[in-house]
Protein backbone atom coordinates (compact mmCIF):
# COMPACT_ATOMS: atom_id res chain seq x y z
CA UNK A 1 0.00 0.00 0.00
CA UNK A 2 2.82 2.24 0.89
CA UNK A 3 4.37 1.62 -2.38
CA UNK A 4 0.94 2.29 -4.60
CA UNK A 5 1.04 5.98 -2.15
CA UNK A 6 4.48 6.83 -3.53
CA UNK A 7 3.54 5.73 -7.13
CA UNK A 8 0.50 7.65 -7.20
CA UNK A 9 2.24 11.04 -6.36
CA UNK A 10 5.34 10.23 -8.68
CA UNK A 11 3.36 9.23 -11.38
CA UNK A 12 0.68 11.13 -12.84
CA UNK A 13 -0.82 8.81 -14.98
CA UNK A 14 -1.60 7.08 -11.53
CA UNK A 15 -2.92 10.23 -10.17
CA UNK A 16 -4.94 10.64 -13.49
CA UNK A 17 -6.56 6.84 -12.66
CA UNK A 18 -7.33 7.86 -8.93
CA UNK A 19 -9.05 11.00 -9.95
CA UNK A 20 -11.24 9.03 -12.69
CA UNK A 21 -11.80 6.83 -10.54
CA UNK A 22 -13.29 9.34 -8.38
CA UNK A 23 -15.17 11.17 -10.62
CA UNK A 24 -16.76 7.90 -11.54
CA UNK A 25 -17.64 7.13 -8.39
CA UNK A 26 -19.45 10.31 -7.84
CA UNK A 27 -21.36 10.05 -11.06
CA UNK A 28 -22.61 5.99 -10.47
CA UNK A 29 -23.10 7.07 -6.43
CA UNK A 30 -25.85 9.93 -7.89
CA UNK A 31 -27.39 7.63 -10.70
CA UNK A 32 -27.18 4.00 -9.14
CA UNK A 33 -29.19 3.85 -7.06
CA UNK A 34 -32.16 4.70 -9.54
CA UNK A 35 -31.04 1.82 -11.54
CA UNK A 36 -31.70 -0.23 -8.53
CA UNK A 37 -34.49 0.72 -6.70
CA UNK A 38 -36.59 1.25 -10.29
CA UNK A 39 -35.04 -2.52 -11.16
CA UNK A 40 -34.29 -1.14 -14.78
CA UNK A 41 -30.13 -2.49 -15.01
CA UNK A 42 -32.01 -4.40 -17.78
CA UNK A 43 -32.48 -1.35 -19.48
CA UNK A 44 -29.51 0.39 -18.35
CA UNK A 45 -27.19 -2.50 -19.77
CA UNK A 46 -29.09 -2.17 -22.87
CA UNK A 47 -27.99 1.49 -23.02
CA UNK A 48 -24.33 1.23 -22.10
CA UNK A 49 -24.10 -1.70 -24.88
CA UNK A 50 -25.40 0.42 -27.52
CA UNK A 51 -23.10 2.91 -26.88
CA UNK A 52 -20.31 0.88 -28.66
CA UNK A 53 -22.10 1.44 -31.85
CA UNK A 54 -21.62 5.37 -31.75
CA UNK A 55 -18.23 4.44 -30.65
CA UNK A 56 -17.50 2.98 -33.66
CA UNK A 57 -19.19 5.14 -35.74
CA UNK A 58 -17.17 7.83 -34.78
CA UNK A 59 -14.04 6.41 -35.03
CA UNK A 60 -14.99 5.29 -38.40
CA UNK A 61 -15.94 8.62 -39.83
CA UNK A 62 -13.07 10.60 -37.91
CA UNK A 63 -14.60 12.17 -34.94
CA UNK A 64 -13.76 11.97 -30.93
CA UNK A 65 -14.98 8.20 -29.66
CA UNK A 66 -16.68 9.37 -26.93
CA UNK A 67 -18.72 12.29 -28.30
CA UNK A 68 -20.22 9.50 -30.57
CA UNK A 69 -19.95 7.21 -27.46
CA UNK A 70 -22.31 10.24 -25.54
CA UNK A 71 -24.17 10.70 -28.68
CA UNK A 72 -25.45 7.54 -29.21
CA UNK A 73 -25.99 6.61 -25.18
CA UNK A 74 -28.60 9.45 -25.50
CA UNK A 75 -29.98 8.55 -28.14
CA UNK A 76 -30.05 5.10 -26.57
CA UNK A 77 -31.57 6.08 -23.96
CA UNK A 78 -34.68 7.69 -25.36
CA UNK A 79 -34.91 4.84 -27.69
CA UNK A 80 -35.21 2.34 -25.30
CA UNK A 81 -36.67 4.46 -22.32
CA UNK A 82 -39.93 4.86 -25.51
CA UNK A 83 -39.92 1.06 -25.98
CA UNK A 84 -40.22 0.42 -21.88
CA UNK A 85 -43.02 2.91 -22.07
CA UNK A 86 -45.19 2.30 -24.89
CA UNK A 87 -43.87 -1.41 -26.12
CA UNK A 88 -44.20 -2.99 -22.43
CA UNK A 89 -45.24 -6.13 -23.46
CA UNK A 90 -42.25 -6.79 -26.20
CA UNK A 91 -39.89 -4.31 -23.72
CA UNK A 92 -37.54 -7.43 -22.95
CA UNK A 93 -36.90 -8.64 -26.94
CA UNK A 94 -36.79 -5.04 -27.90
CA UNK A 95 -34.11 -4.23 -25.82
CA UNK A 96 -31.81 -7.45 -26.17
CA UNK A 97 -32.24 -7.22 -29.82
CA UNK A 98 -30.92 -3.10 -29.57
CA UNK A 99 -28.22 -4.36 -26.82
CA UNK A 100 -26.66 -6.57 -29.59
CA UNK A 101 -27.31 -4.53 -33.13
CA UNK A 102 -25.46 -1.83 -31.08
CA UNK A 103 -22.50 -3.78 -30.10
CA UNK A 104 -22.64 -5.65 -33.61
CA UNK A 105 -22.75 -2.22 -35.32
CA UNK A 106 -20.05 -0.89 -33.54
CA UNK A 107 -18.09 -3.89 -34.05
CA UNK A 108 -17.93 -3.61 -37.47
CA UNK A 109 -17.46 0.41 -37.96
CA UNK A 110 -14.45 -0.44 -36.33
CA UNK A 111 -13.16 -3.32 -38.08
CA UNK A 112 -13.96 -1.05 -41.28
CA UNK A 113 -11.81 1.65 -40.24
CA UNK A 114 -9.38 2.14 -42.32
CA UNK A 115 -5.28 2.28 -41.35
CA UNK A 116 -6.46 2.02 -37.89
CA UNK A 117 -5.64 -0.42 -35.24
CA UNK A 118 -8.83 0.12 -32.82
CA UNK A 119 -7.74 -1.34 -29.41
CA UNK A 120 -11.91 -2.65 -28.95
CA UNK A 121 -10.08 -4.64 -25.94
CA UNK A 122 -9.88 -1.30 -24.18
CA UNK A 123 -13.50 -0.06 -25.00
CA UNK A 124 -14.48 -3.63 -24.09
CA UNK A 125 -12.88 -3.98 -20.72
CA UNK A 126 -11.60 0.12 -19.52
CA UNK A 127 -8.24 1.48 -19.19
CA UNK A 128 -8.17 3.91 -16.39
CA UNK A 129 -4.09 4.24 -17.12
CA UNK A 130 -4.68 5.79 -20.34
CA UNK A 131 -7.62 8.63 -19.21
CA UNK A 132 -6.16 11.86 -19.84
CA UNK A 133 -6.57 15.15 -18.27
CA UNK A 134 -9.22 16.39 -20.96
CA UNK A 135 -10.97 13.01 -19.93
CA UNK A 136 -11.06 14.26 -15.91
CA UNK A 137 -12.33 17.21 -17.34
CA UNK A 138 -15.56 15.99 -19.03
CA UNK A 139 -15.99 14.06 -15.95
CA UNK A 140 -15.85 16.95 -14.07
CA UNK A 141 -18.32 18.51 -15.75
CA UNK A 142 -20.48 15.46 -16.25
CA UNK A 143 -20.79 14.95 -12.46
CA UNK A 144 -21.54 19.16 -11.38
CA UNK A 145 -24.09 18.47 -14.49
CA UNK A 146 -25.82 14.92 -12.41
CA UNK A 147 -25.32 16.66 -9.13
CA UNK A 148 -27.58 19.92 -10.61
CA UNK A 149 -30.01 17.80 -12.40
CA UNK A 150 -30.57 15.49 -9.43
CA UNK A 151 -30.97 18.21 -7.10
CA UNK A 152 -33.06 20.43 -8.59
CA UNK A 153 -35.37 17.44 -9.74
CA UNK A 154 -34.84 15.67 -7.08
CA UNK A 155 -38.49 15.43 -6.26
CA UNK A 156 -39.99 14.67 -9.27
CA UNK A 157 -37.37 12.12 -10.30
CA UNK A 158 -38.23 10.55 -6.97
CA UNK A 159 -42.11 10.77 -7.85
CA UNK A 160 -41.71 9.17 -11.09
CA UNK A 161 -39.25 5.71 -10.04
CA UNK A 162 -41.27 5.54 -6.88
CA UNK A 163 -44.96 5.46 -8.50
CA UNK A 164 -45.10 6.34 -11.79
CA UNK A 165 -49.23 6.47 -12.12
CA UNK A 166 -49.60 8.55 -9.09
CA UNK A 167 -46.43 11.10 -10.15
CA UNK A 168 -48.95 11.04 -13.70
CA UNK A 169 -51.76 11.84 -11.32
CA UNK A 170 -50.27 14.75 -9.74
CA UNK A 171 -49.39 16.18 -12.65
CA UNK A 172 -45.56 15.11 -12.87
CA UNK A 173 -44.79 15.14 -17.13
CA UNK A 174 -43.51 11.33 -16.51
CA UNK A 175 -42.23 10.34 -19.61
CA UNK A 176 -40.04 13.61 -19.43
CA UNK A 177 -38.42 12.55 -16.29
CA UNK A 178 -38.22 8.86 -17.20
CA UNK A 179 -36.39 9.87 -20.30
CA UNK A 180 -33.79 12.67 -18.69
CA UNK A 181 -33.47 10.02 -16.12
CA UNK A 182 -32.33 7.69 -18.57
CA UNK A 183 -30.37 9.90 -20.40
CA UNK A 184 -28.74 11.02 -17.46
CA UNK A 185 -28.02 7.07 -16.60
CA UNK A 186 -26.38 6.93 -19.93
CA UNK A 187 -23.70 9.83 -19.66
CA UNK A 188 -22.89 8.03 -16.68
CA UNK A 189 -22.43 4.96 -18.21
CA UNK A 190 -20.17 6.72 -21.19
CA UNK A 191 -17.98 7.78 -18.22
CA UNK A 192 -17.70 4.69 -16.83
CA UNK A 193 -17.08 2.78 -19.95
CA UNK A 194 -13.48 4.77 -19.28
CA UNK A 195 -12.91 2.99 -16.26
CA UNK A 196 -13.94 -0.40 -16.05
CA UNK A 197 -15.36 -0.97 -19.68
CA UNK A 198 -18.74 -1.53 -21.86
CA UNK A 199 -18.94 -4.88 -20.28
CA UNK A 200 -18.64 -4.26 -17.02
CA UNK A 201 -20.50 -1.12 -16.46
CA UNK A 202 -23.27 -2.25 -15.36
CA UNK A 203 -21.54 -3.82 -12.43
CA UNK A 204 -20.15 -0.44 -11.12
CA UNK A 205 -23.51 1.19 -11.32
CA UNK A 206 -25.43 -1.19 -9.53
CA UNK A 207 -23.17 -2.66 -6.55
CA UNK A 208 -21.88 0.59 -4.85
CA UNK A 209 -26.23 1.44 -4.73
CA UNK A 210 -27.27 -2.44 -4.07
CA UNK A 211 -25.20 -2.81 -1.29
CA UNK A 212 -25.77 1.07 0.51
CA UNK A 213 -29.84 -0.25 -0.13
CA UNK A 214 -28.84 -2.79 2.41
CA UNK A 215 -27.88 -0.05 5.26
CA UNK A 216 -30.29 3.17 4.67
CA UNK A 217 -33.79 3.59 4.04
CA UNK A 218 -34.07 7.09 1.61
CA UNK A 219 -32.72 7.19 -1.48
CA UNK A 220 -30.41 10.31 -0.66
CA UNK A 221 -28.39 8.45 2.06
CA UNK A 222 -28.20 5.71 -0.93
CA UNK A 223 -26.66 8.43 -2.88
CA UNK A 224 -24.39 9.11 -0.52
CA UNK A 225 -23.20 5.91 0.40
CA UNK A 226 -22.75 4.83 -2.96
CA UNK A 227 -20.47 7.14 -3.46
CA UNK A 228 -18.26 6.42 -0.73
CA UNK A 229 -18.97 2.48 -1.75
CA UNK A 230 -17.72 3.71 -4.94
CA UNK A 231 -14.62 5.59 -3.61
CA UNK A 232 -13.23 2.64 -2.33
CA UNK A 233 -14.22 0.44 -4.51
CA UNK A 234 -11.95 2.19 -7.39
CA UNK A 235 -9.11 3.28 -4.58
CA UNK A 236 -8.42 0.13 -3.32
CA UNK A 237 -9.36 -1.81 -6.66
CA UNK A 238 -6.45 0.20 -8.49
CA UNK A 239 -4.10 -0.08 -5.46
CA UNK A 240 -4.72 -3.84 -5.79
CA UNK A 241 -4.15 -3.90 -9.07
CA UNK A 242 -0.92 -1.60 -9.27
CA UNK A 243 0.41 -3.83 -6.44
CA UNK A 244 -0.23 -6.94 -7.87
CA UNK A 245 0.28 -6.06 -11.48
CA UNK A 246 -3.62 -6.98 -12.66
CA UNK A 247 -5.84 -5.25 -15.09
CA UNK A 248 -7.56 -2.20 -12.97
CA UNK A 249 -10.94 -2.98 -14.22
CA UNK A 250 -11.46 -5.98 -13.34
CA UNK A 251 -10.03 -5.87 -10.00
CA UNK A 252 -12.23 -2.98 -9.41
CA UNK A 253 -15.54 -4.91 -10.64
CA UNK A 254 -14.32 -7.97 -8.56
CA UNK A 255 -13.79 -6.13 -5.55
CA UNK A 256 -17.25 -4.38 -5.51
CA UNK A 257 -18.74 -7.66 -5.95
CA UNK A 258 -16.58 -9.71 -3.50
CA UNK A 259 -17.62 -6.77 -1.10
CA UNK A 260 -21.64 -7.14 -2.18
CA UNK A 261 -21.79 -10.58 -1.91
CA UNK A 262 -20.16 -9.96 1.61
CA UNK A 263 -22.80 -7.36 2.84
CA UNK A 264 -25.60 -9.73 1.23
CA UNK A 265 -24.52 -12.50 3.39
CA UNK A 266 -24.23 -10.38 6.95
CA UNK A 267 -27.20 -8.90 6.64
CA UNK A 268 -29.18 -12.11 5.97
CA UNK A 269 -27.50 -13.22 9.19
CA UNK A 270 -27.98 -9.85 11.03
CA UNK A 271 -32.11 -10.14 9.99
CA UNK A 272 -32.42 -14.05 11.32
CA UNK A 273 -30.79 -13.09 14.47
CA UNK A 274 -33.31 -10.06 14.76
CA UNK A 275 -36.34 -12.63 14.17
CA UNK B 1 -72.33 24.39 -10.63
CA UNK B 2 -71.61 20.90 -12.75
CA UNK B 3 -71.93 17.99 -11.08
CA UNK B 4 -68.92 15.73 -9.67
CA UNK B 5 -68.52 12.84 -12.38
CA UNK B 6 -70.88 12.82 -15.65
CA UNK B 7 -70.41 10.07 -18.22
CA UNK B 8 -72.25 10.04 -20.86
CA UNK B 9 -72.60 6.98 -23.60
CA UNK B 10 -69.23 5.99 -22.81
CA UNK B 11 -67.68 2.64 -24.10
CA UNK B 12 -63.46 1.47 -23.72
CA UNK B 13 -61.85 -1.67 -25.12
CA UNK B 14 -58.74 -3.28 -24.72
CA UNK B 15 -58.12 -4.15 -27.71
CA UNK B 16 -61.31 -6.01 -29.36
CA UNK B 17 -62.21 -6.92 -26.28
CA UNK B 18 -64.81 -4.67 -25.01
CA UNK B 19 -64.53 -4.00 -21.30
CA UNK B 20 -67.51 -0.80 -20.73
CA UNK B 21 -70.30 -0.17 -23.10
CA UNK B 22 -72.69 2.73 -22.94
CA UNK B 23 -71.75 3.49 -19.83
CA UNK B 24 -73.81 6.51 -18.26
CA UNK B 25 -73.23 7.88 -14.85
CA UNK B 26 -74.08 10.99 -12.64
CA UNK B 27 -71.80 11.28 -9.78
CA UNK B 28 -73.43 14.42 -7.24
CA UNK B 29 -71.32 16.64 -5.17
CA UNK B 30 -71.07 14.94 -1.49
CA UNK B 31 -72.34 11.70 -2.86
CA UNK B 32 -70.54 8.86 -1.58
CA UNK B 33 -71.48 6.25 -4.23
CA UNK B 34 -70.31 3.04 -4.18
CA UNK B 35 -69.07 0.99 -7.66
CA UNK B 36 -70.05 -2.91 -7.44
CA UNK B 37 -69.91 -5.33 -9.92
CA UNK B 38 -67.94 -8.76 -10.68
CA UNK B 39 -64.24 -9.03 -10.68
CA UNK B 40 -63.62 -7.95 -14.54
CA UNK B 41 -66.80 -6.16 -14.98
CA UNK B 42 -64.68 -3.17 -15.76
CA UNK B 43 -64.82 -1.24 -12.16
CA UNK B 44 -61.12 -0.12 -12.21
CA UNK B 45 -61.20 0.52 -15.57
CA UNK B 46 -64.10 3.32 -14.98
CA UNK B 47 -61.85 4.26 -12.30
CA UNK B 48 -58.94 5.11 -14.62
CA UNK B 49 -61.40 6.87 -17.36
CA UNK B 50 -62.54 9.50 -14.78
CA UNK B 51 -58.70 9.93 -13.82
CA UNK B 52 -57.62 10.18 -17.30
CA UNK B 53 -55.32 7.54 -16.82
CA UNK B 54 -56.94 5.93 -19.96
CA UNK B 55 -59.29 7.91 -22.90
CA UNK B 56 -63.03 6.32 -23.64
CA UNK B 57 -63.51 4.92 -26.99
CA UNK B 58 -66.47 6.76 -27.38
CA UNK B 59 -69.04 9.31 -25.20
CA UNK B 60 -67.87 12.11 -22.85
CA UNK B 61 -66.73 12.27 -19.41
CA UNK B 62 -66.58 15.43 -17.54
CA UNK B 63 -65.47 15.18 -14.18
CA UNK B 64 -66.53 19.20 -12.39
CA UNK B 65 -66.78 20.39 -15.52
CA UNK B 66 -63.77 19.85 -17.17
CA UNK B 67 -62.11 17.08 -19.29
CA UNK B 68 -60.23 14.20 -16.94
CA UNK B 69 -56.69 15.42 -18.09
CA UNK B 70 -57.57 18.97 -16.26
CA UNK B 71 -59.19 17.88 -13.68
CA UNK B 72 -56.65 15.20 -12.49
CA UNK B 73 -54.60 17.56 -9.84
CA UNK B 74 -58.08 18.16 -7.97
CA UNK B 75 -58.83 14.43 -7.73
CA UNK B 76 -57.41 11.59 -4.95
CA UNK B 77 -56.92 8.50 -5.82
CA UNK B 78 -56.24 5.38 -3.59
CA UNK B 79 -55.40 2.45 -5.74
CA UNK B 80 -55.59 -1.26 -5.03
CA UNK B 81 -52.52 -2.68 -5.53
CA UNK B 82 -49.77 0.54 -4.30
CA UNK B 83 -48.13 1.21 -7.49
CA UNK B 84 -44.55 1.02 -5.87
CA UNK B 85 -41.99 -1.80 -4.39
CA UNK B 86 -43.11 -2.03 -1.04
CA UNK B 87 -39.22 -2.12 -0.03
CA UNK B 88 -38.34 1.28 -1.91
CA UNK B 89 -36.59 3.50 0.53
CA UNK B 90 -38.72 6.01 0.98
CA UNK B 91 -40.56 6.24 4.88
CA UNK B 92 -44.15 7.43 5.52
CA UNK B 93 -43.33 11.05 5.97
CA UNK B 94 -41.74 11.42 2.68
CA UNK B 95 -44.73 9.14 0.88
CA UNK B 96 -46.96 11.50 2.09
CA UNK B 97 -45.47 14.61 1.12
CA UNK B 98 -45.19 13.37 -2.61
CA UNK B 99 -48.81 13.85 -2.55
CA UNK B 100 -48.13 17.72 -2.67
CA UNK B 101 -46.52 17.33 -5.83
CA UNK B 102 -47.84 20.01 -8.27
CA UNK B 103 -49.36 22.00 -5.49
CA UNK B 104 -48.30 26.06 -5.30
CA UNK B 105 -46.76 25.65 -8.83
CA UNK B 106 -48.88 26.69 -11.86
CA UNK B 107 -51.34 24.75 -14.28
CA UNK B 108 -48.51 24.39 -17.02
CA UNK B 109 -46.28 21.91 -17.99
CA UNK B 110 -43.28 24.47 -17.87
CA UNK B 111 -43.82 25.01 -14.27
CA UNK B 112 -43.11 21.41 -13.47
CA UNK B 113 -39.51 22.09 -14.10
CA UNK B 114 -39.16 24.82 -11.70
CA UNK B 115 -37.10 23.94 -8.79
CA UNK B 116 -38.94 24.20 -5.41
CA UNK B 117 -38.43 22.80 -1.99
CA UNK B 118 -41.28 21.12 0.42
CA UNK B 119 -42.70 24.16 1.81
CA UNK B 120 -43.90 24.77 5.69
CA UNK B 121 -47.40 24.14 4.71
CA UNK B 122 -46.62 21.09 2.83
CA UNK B 123 -45.53 19.34 6.07
CA UNK B 124 -48.11 21.15 8.07
CA UNK B 125 -50.71 19.52 5.63
CA UNK B 126 -48.63 16.60 5.35
CA UNK B 127 -48.75 16.21 9.38
CA UNK B 128 -52.27 17.11 9.00
CA UNK B 129 -53.26 14.23 6.96
CA UNK B 130 -51.29 11.90 9.12
CA UNK B 131 -53.33 13.02 12.00
CA UNK B 132 -56.71 12.58 10.48
CA UNK B 133 -56.20 9.24 9.01
CA UNK B 134 -54.63 8.12 12.48
CA UNK B 135 -51.39 7.71 11.61
CA UNK B 136 -48.94 10.61 12.87
CA UNK B 137 -47.07 8.27 15.14
CA UNK B 138 -45.52 6.27 12.11
CA UNK B 139 -44.54 9.06 10.14
CA UNK B 140 -40.45 7.63 10.47
CA UNK B 141 -41.31 4.28 9.08
CA UNK B 142 -40.56 2.16 6.33
CA UNK B 143 -42.94 1.29 4.03
CA UNK B 144 -42.52 -2.20 4.05
CA UNK B 145 -43.06 -2.13 8.08
CA UNK B 146 -46.70 -1.45 7.67
CA UNK B 147 -49.36 -3.96 8.11
CA UNK B 148 -52.22 -3.90 5.50
CA UNK B 149 -54.74 -1.50 7.20
CA UNK B 150 -52.06 0.89 7.93
CA UNK B 151 -50.74 1.02 4.39
CA UNK B 152 -54.41 1.50 3.24
CA UNK B 153 -54.75 5.05 5.57
CA UNK B 154 -50.79 5.86 4.20
CA UNK B 155 -52.06 5.96 0.90
CA UNK B 156 -55.39 7.60 1.47
CA UNK B 157 -53.37 10.28 3.17
CA UNK B 158 -51.21 10.63 0.46
CA UNK B 159 -54.52 11.39 -1.83
CA UNK B 160 -55.60 13.42 1.48
CA UNK B 161 -52.98 16.23 0.85
CA UNK B 162 -53.66 17.58 -2.47
CA UNK B 163 -56.97 18.43 -0.53
CA UNK B 164 -58.92 16.98 -3.37
CA UNK B 165 -62.56 17.52 -4.75
CA UNK B 166 -63.51 14.26 -5.09
CA UNK B 167 -61.66 10.90 -3.78
CA UNK B 168 -61.50 7.55 -5.71
CA UNK B 169 -60.96 4.46 -3.89
CA UNK B 170 -60.60 1.04 -5.50
CA UNK B 171 -61.04 -1.75 -3.32
CA UNK B 172 -59.14 0.11 -0.37
CA UNK B 173 -60.33 -3.17 2.05
CA UNK B 174 -59.60 -5.55 0.13
CA UNK B 175 -56.36 -7.08 1.98
CA UNK B 176 -57.11 -6.12 5.31
CA UNK B 177 -58.96 -7.42 7.81
CA UNK B 178 -62.52 -7.13 9.11
CA UNK B 179 -62.08 -4.55 12.25
CA UNK B 180 -59.79 -2.24 10.18
CA UNK B 181 -61.96 -2.10 7.16
CA UNK B 182 -64.95 -0.53 9.38
CA UNK B 183 -62.36 1.59 10.54
CA UNK B 184 -61.94 2.62 7.37
CA UNK B 185 -64.97 3.10 6.30
CA UNK B 186 -65.86 5.50 9.11
CA UNK B 187 -63.13 7.43 8.21
CA UNK B 188 -64.38 7.65 4.63
CA UNK B 189 -67.95 8.64 6.03
CA UNK B 190 -66.21 11.55 7.93
CA UNK B 191 -64.66 12.61 4.59
CA UNK B 192 -67.63 12.56 3.07
CA UNK B 193 -68.73 15.73 4.64
CA UNK B 194 -66.24 17.92 3.06
CA UNK B 195 -65.54 15.69 -0.51
CA UNK B 196 -68.01 13.59 -3.33
CA UNK B 197 -66.43 9.82 -2.56
CA UNK B 198 -66.58 7.36 -5.32
CA UNK B 199 -65.40 3.52 -3.32
CA UNK B 200 -64.84 0.62 -5.88
CA UNK B 201 -65.79 -3.01 -4.43
CA UNK B 202 -66.58 -6.30 -5.48
CA UNK B 203 -68.14 -6.49 -1.75
CA UNK B 204 -71.63 -4.91 -1.37
CA UNK B 205 -72.42 -6.86 2.16
CA UNK B 206 -70.52 -4.63 3.58
CA UNK B 207 -70.46 -1.37 1.95
CA UNK B 208 -74.13 -1.09 1.73
CA UNK B 209 -74.07 0.54 5.55
CA UNK B 210 -71.93 3.04 4.77
CA UNK B 211 -72.58 4.92 0.94
CA UNK B 212 -75.13 6.81 -0.05
CA UNK B 213 -75.90 5.16 -3.39
CA UNK B 214 -74.27 2.26 -5.25
CA UNK B 215 -74.33 1.04 -8.62
CA UNK B 216 -73.87 -1.90 -10.38
CA UNK B 217 -71.33 -2.57 -13.38
CA UNK B 218 -70.95 -5.52 -15.52
CA UNK B 219 -69.76 -4.26 -18.86
CA UNK B 220 -72.70 -3.31 -20.84
CA UNK B 221 -75.37 -2.10 -17.59
CA UNK B 222 -74.76 0.51 -14.65
CA UNK B 223 -77.99 0.86 -12.81
CA UNK B 224 -78.27 2.95 -10.10
CA UNK B 225 -80.45 4.62 -8.14
CA UNK B 226 -80.63 8.28 -8.31
CA UNK B 227 -82.31 9.37 -4.99
CA UNK B 228 -80.42 8.46 -1.78
CA UNK B 229 -80.83 5.68 -0.66
CA UNK B 230 -80.97 3.88 3.25
CA UNK B 231 -79.55 0.58 4.08
CA UNK B 232 -82.94 -1.06 3.59
CA UNK B 233 -83.33 0.13 -0.23
CA UNK B 234 -79.93 -1.42 -1.02
CA UNK B 235 -80.54 -4.71 0.68
CA UNK B 236 -83.48 -4.72 -1.46
CA UNK B 237 -81.78 -3.63 -4.73
CA UNK B 238 -78.60 -6.31 -3.64
CA UNK B 239 -81.82 -8.95 -3.41
CA UNK B 240 -82.54 -8.14 -7.06
CA UNK B 241 -79.48 -7.66 -8.68
CA UNK B 242 -77.58 -10.89 -6.54
CA UNK B 243 -77.78 -12.95 -10.24
CA UNK B 244 -75.99 -9.80 -11.84
CA UNK B 245 -73.17 -9.59 -9.22
CA UNK B 246 -72.10 -13.33 -8.67
CA UNK B 247 -69.42 -14.63 -10.49
CA UNK B 248 -71.36 -16.68 -12.96
CA UNK B 249 -72.82 -13.36 -14.62
CA UNK B 250 -69.25 -13.08 -16.35
CA UNK B 251 -69.94 -16.23 -18.36
CA UNK B 252 -71.99 -14.49 -20.79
Amino acid sequence: MNEFLNALISQSFLYYALLAGLLASIACGLTGPYVVVKRISFLAGGISHSVLSGMGAAIFFGFDPVAGALAAAVVGAVLIGYISLQWRIHEDTLISALWAIGMASGILFMAKTPGYQTDLMSYLFGNILLVSAANLRFMLITDVILLLAITVWYRQFLAVVFDEEFARLRGVPVIFFYLLLLTLIAVTVVMLIQVVGLIMVLALLTLPAAMAAQYVRTLSRMMLLSILFGSLFTFFGLALSYSMDLPTGPTIILLAGGCYILSTLLSKIRFYRVA
Amino acid sequence: MPDGIEMHNVSFSYGSMMVLENINLVVHRGDMLGLIGPNGGGKSTLLKLILGFIKPRTGRISVLGKTPGQIKRRLGYVPQQPGFARDFPINVEQTVLLGRLGMGTGQGWLNSLFYRRYSELDYNETYKALREVGTEHLAGRSMDSLSGGQLQRILIARALVADPEILLLDEPTANIDQESESNIFSLLKKLNRRMTILIVSHDLGFISSYVTRVACVNRTMLEYDTESIDGHVIKDLYGSKVRMISPHATHE
